[in-house]
C-alpha cells in the first residue's frame, strides 16, 4: 500500500510505519492487511478527534484574547480539560426528539454527517509514508465524500418537523451547493498543472527547491496563490464557518437545522463541522502548500508529518482569526459573492493556469513576461469585478448620527 | 467475488424496490439515494474508480438535491407527501409502462454483440479517461455541456422574479 | 479596493491578540474571586454599626437606640429594642443602648436613609457584597454582633467620610466640654454670693 524508500529515511520519519509493522507482525499473515488498515483508521480517528477537542479550546481561547478576555481557564491549567468537560456535558444532556419528528432520519442525520466527514481523511498524505488509501482518483474521492454531507444537512432539517429547521436547512443547502462550484473549480488548475488526481503525486510534483530555499509549492505561483485564496474562501463556506455561518447562527433561525438537536447529537454536528474544516485545510495543504514538504532543504531533518501538521495548524488558526474578525454575511450577499465573484474568478484562474502550464518552457526574459501576464490575469479581474460588484454599496454616510 | 456482487445487487434492487413501495415521498427519495450509492459500490467493485466517485459526486451530491428540492417545492404541506393509495387503473398503466421500458432496454442489451472480457483488466488511468473524453467523444461532451447550460438557463429564467411593469409617465 | 477593509480588520484583531499578553488595556478581565475589584469610595451595600473601640465593641457602640432609623427606613427592615438599663458609652456618659439591633438584608434596599437621619453617626454604609448564604431567612438577618464594626474599619472603607465624621465629633465633644467647663465655672461663681456663709461644697461638676 505504501511504497517509497523507507530504508533511506530517518528514524523519526519511519517511526509510524515501524510501529504499525511491529503490531501487525504479531498477527498471522492473512490478518495483517486488515489489522494494518484498522490501525490506520484508529490513528486517524484518535489524532483528529484530539485535534478537534483542542481546536475547540484553542478557538475559544484565541477568540477570547482577541476580545480582551481570557478564554476558558478554570478547568485544569489554562482550561486544558475544557473539551472533556464539554464532552461530559454533551453526553449527559437529555436527548430530546420532537414528537412529530421522523425518528429514524433524526437519528441518522448526525451519524451520516460525521461518517461522511471522516471519509475525506483517507486520501490525505500526512507524511511521506502516511497515506491511508492510495487512490489514483484521490481528489475526486475527497470531493465526492464532501458533497454527501449536504444530504445529511437536509435530513437534519427535514426530520426535525419544524418549519424553521426546514427553511434553515434549505438555506444551508443553497449555500453549500453554491460554494461547491468555486471549491471544485479552484482545484482543477492544480490537477491541470500536476497532471494527476492522486494526492501523493500532487505533493511529489511540488517537491524540490529553486535556489535551495524557494519551494515549488503551487501557492508561490500566481495562479496557485489565487487558487489558494479562492479555495480557502470556498472552504470557509463549505464548513459553515464565519463569515458564512448563517446556517448555524443563533441570532438567525435559532440554530438553523440544528434547532431540534440536543446533547450528543448536537456535539456530533459540531464534530462534523470541525472534521470538515480539518479535512479541507488538509486538502489545501496538499494541493497548494506542498503537503508534507519542508520549505527549505536545510529543514528536511524535521519529519514530514510534523511539517504537514504545522501547515495544517497555521491554516486552522487562520480560520479562527477570520472568525474573530469578520461579521456574518447575509444570504443574498453570500450567494451573490459565490456566483458573481468567485465563479468567474475561478474560471479565469483555470485559464491562467492553462497558460502557465503551456508556457512552462519559456526561459530568460520570457520568464518575466510569463510572470507578468499571469499576475495581471489574477489582479486585473479581481479589481475590475470587485469594483463593478460593489459599485452600488459605497461606504455608508450617517447623516443624522 | 460473487458474494460481493450479490450484496451489491441486494442493496441496489432492494432500496429501489423500497423506494417504489414506501408511502412517504421523502423516504422514497432517500432510498433512491441509497440505490445510487449501491451503483457506485458496483462501479468500485468493477474497478472503475473514476466512474464510481463521479457517480457519488453527481448523483448523491447533486441529483439527490434536485429530487428533494423538486419534491419540497411542489408540495404544499407534509400531508401531501404521502403517496396516494394504489388504484387498479394506475397499477395497470404502471405495469404497461414498466414492461415497455424493460422491453426496449432488454432488446438493446441482448441484441448487442458484447466482446468477451479480456483476461486482465485494462490499465485505465485518469489521464487515459481524459484523453478518451477529449479525443473520441469530444462532440458528445460538448453537446452534454450545451444541454446542461440550457437547463441551467431555463431554471434561472423560471426562478427569476417577474419584472414589474414600467409605469406610464403622465 | 475590495479586500482592504478585511485586511485592516485582520490587523486590528491581531494587534488585540498580541497586546492582550502585555498590555493591560487589551486585557480587561478581572479574575474574580482571586482578584477583587477596586471599589470606589462611595460604593455602598448594606449598613453596619460603628463602635469607637475595637476591644470593647458592645460597650463603645455609638448607637443610643433612638429608633429614628427604624422609623425612617422605607422597607422597614430595621428592628430595635431599647435596653432597660444604661451603660457608660465611649465618653463615659451613661447611655441607653440597643439590646437588639437587627437588619434584614434580604429586605434592605441600600438607600442610605438610615445613615442620613442618624444624629449620632452610629450607622454607616458597608461595602461587603459577598454575603451569599445557603439559608435564605435566618442567615440574611444580621444581628447586633454581626453588624458592629470598629471605627478603624470605617476609616479603611470610607476614608474621607470617616475623617469628616471624626473631626465633627471631636469638635462637638470639645465644644461640649468647653460649655460644661464654662457652666461649671459659672456655677462655682454664682452660688458664692448667696451661700457665702455656707461652707464651700465640692463641685459636683465632673
Amino acid at each position: 500500500m505504501i511504497a517509497a524508500a523507507l530504508t533511506t529515511d530517518s528514524f523519526l520519519e519511519r517511526l509510524p510505519v515501524l510501529a504499525r509493522d511491529t503490531v501487525t507482525g504479531l498477527l498471522p499473515v492473512s490478518w495483517r492487511w486488515l489489522a494494518g488498515s484498522l490501525l490506520e483508521i484508529i490513528a486517524i480517528l484518535a489524532s483528529f478527534g484530539l485535534l478537534f477537542a483542542y481546536l475547540t479550546l484553542a478557538e475559544r481561547k484565541i477568540l477570547g484574547r482577541i476580545q480582551n478576555r481570557p478564554g476558558p481557564n478554570r478547568t485544569g491549567w489554562f482550561g486544558l480539560l475544557q473539551p472533556f468537560a464539554d464532552g461530559v456535558k454533551a453526553l449527559t444532556k437529555e436527548d430530546v426528539v420532537p414528537a412529530g419528528a421522523d425518528r429514524v432520519l433524526h437519528f441518522l442525520a448526525p451519524v451520516v454527517l460525521v461518517a461522511v466527514s471522516l471519509l475525506g481523511f483517507a486520501v490525505l498524505p500526512f507524511g511521506r509514508h502516511l497515506v491511508a488509501v492510495e487512490l489514483d482518483t484521490a481528489v475526486l474521492y475527497f470531493f465526492a465524500a464532501g458533497t454527501a454531507t449536504e444530504l445529511a444537512v437536509f435530513m437534519a432539517g427535514w426530520a426535525s418537523h419544524n418549519k424553521y429547521s426546514l427553511l434553515a436547512a434549505m438555506r444551508a443547502l443553497a449555500q453549500l451547493i453554491s460554494y461547491e462550484l468555486p471549491l471544485l473549480l479552484s482545484v482543477v488548475p492544480v490537477v491541470l498543472v500536476a497532471g494527476t488526481l492522486s494526492t501523493t503525486k500532487i505533493v511529489a510534483a511540488q517537491g524540490g527547491w529553486s535556489l535551495g530555499f524557494i519551494p515549488h509549492w503551487h501557492v508561490f505561483t500566481p495562479w496557485g496563490a489565487a487558487g489558494f485564496v479562492l479555495f480557502m474562501v470556498a472552504a470557509l463556506a463549505e464548513s459553515n464557518r464565519s463569515p458564512f455561518d448563517l446556517p448555524e447562527a443563533e441570532s438567525e433561525l435559532i440554530a438553523g437545522h440544528l434547532t431540534e438537536y440536543s446533547g450528543f447529537k448536537y456535539a456530533l454536528f459540531f464534530m462534523a463541522e470541525y472534521f470538515g474544516m480539518c479535512a479541507l485545510s488538509g486538502m489545501a495543504v496538499t494541493l497548494f502548500l506542498g503537503g508534507w514538504g519542508a520549505p527549505s532543504a536545510l529543514l528536511e531533518w524535521i519529519p514530514s508529518y510534523a511539517w504537514f501538521t504545522a501547515k495544517l495548524l497555521v491554516l486552522l488558526l487562520g480560520f479562527i482569526w477570520i472568525r474573530a474578525t469578520l461579521p456574518r454575511l447575509r444570504l443574498d450577499q453570500l450567494m451573490k459573492f459565490a456566483w458573481k465573484f468567485l465563479v468567474p474568478l475561478t474560471l479565469l484562474n483555470l485559464a491562467n493556469a492553462a497558460g502557465w502550464s503551456l508556457t512552462a518552457g519559456w526561459t530568460g526574459p520570457l520568464q518575466l513576461v510569463r510572470w507578468a501576464v499571469a499576475l495581471s490575469l489574477v489582479a486585473v479581474p479581481f479589481v475590475v469585478l470587485g469594483r463593478t460588484l460593489s459599485a452600488g454599496s459605497a461606504p455608508r454616510t450617517y447623516r443624522f448620527a | 467475488m460473487t458474494f460481493t456482487f450479490l450484496i451489491l445487487a441486494v442493496i441496489i434492487l432492494g432500496s429501489a424496490l423500497a423506494a417504489a413501495l414506501r408511502p412517504n415521498l421523502i423516504h422514497c427519495a432517500l432510498l433512491l439515494v441509497v440505490s445510487w450509492l449501491g451503483v457506485a459500490g458496483f462501479y468500485l467493485w468493477a474497478g472503475a474508480e473514476f466512474v464510481a466517485f463521479a457517480q457519488v459526486l453527481v448523483y448523491v451530491g447533486a441529483l439527490s438535491m434536485v429530487v428533494l428540492f423538486a419534491v419540497l417545492l411542489t408540495r404544499q404541506s407534509r400531508a401531501e407527501l404521502r403517496v396516494d393509495a394504489p388504484e387498479t387503473r394506475r397499477a395497470v398503466w404502471a405495469v404497461i409502462a414498466g414492461v415497455a421500458v424493460s422491453g426496449v432496454i432488454g432488446t438493446a442489451v441482448f441484441a448487442t454483440k458484447w466482446d468477451s472480457a479480456p483476461v486482465t483488466a485494462p490499465e485505465i488511468t485518469v489521464r487515459g479517461i481524459g484523453l478518451e473524453l477529449m479525443g473520441a467523444h469530444a462532440a458528445a461532451l460538448l453537446l452534454l455541456g450545451v444541454l446542461l447550460t440550457a437547463a441551467l438557463l431555463g431554471a434561472v429564467v423560471l426562478a427569476a422574479p417577474d419584472r414589474p411593469e414600467k409605469e406610464e409617465k403622465s | 479596493m475590495l479586500g482592504t477593509g478585511i485586511l485592516q480588520g485582520l490587523i486590528v484583531t491581531a494587534k488585540n491578540f498580541v497586546g492582550s499578553f502585555h498590555d493591560p488595556a487589551r486585557y480587561t478581565t478581572l479574575e474574580y474571586p482571586e482578584v477583587k475589584p477596586a471599589l470606589p469610595e462611595a460604593y455602598r451595600n448594606f449598613p453596619f454599626l460603628v463602635c469607637d473601640n475595637a476591644t470593647d465593641p458592645m460597650g463603645t457602640l455609638r448607637c443610643v437606640a433612638c429608633q429614628i432609623c427604624e422609623k425612617e427606613c422605607p422597607p422597614q427592615c430595621i428592628y430595635i429594642e431599647k435596653s432597660r438599663d444604661k451603660k457608660p458609652d465611649a465618653t463615659g456618659k451613661l447611655q441607653i443602648y440597643p439590646a437588639v439591633f437587627a437588619i434584614d438584608t434580604s429586605v434592605c434596599m441600600s438607600c442610605q436613609i438610615c445613615v442620613e437621619v442618624c444624629p449620632f453617626d452610629a450607622i454607616k454604609m458597608d461595602q461587603v457584597f459577598e454575603i451569599a448564604t445557603t439559608d435564605r431567612y435566618a442567615a440574611l438577618l444580621l444581628d447586633r454582633g454581626q453588624l458592629t464594626k470598629p471605627n478603624a474599619y470605617f476609616h479603611t472603607i470610607h476614608p474621607t467620610e470617616a475623617a469628616e465624621v471624626d473631626a465633627r465629633l471631636t469638635a462637638d465633644r470639645q465644644a461640649a466640654e468647653e460649655k460644661a467647663r464654662a457652666a461649671a465655672l459659672a456655677k462655682a461663681k454664682a452660688p458664692a454670693a448667696p451661700v457665702a456663709k455656707r461652707e464651700q461644697t465640692p463641685e459636683s461638676a465632673p
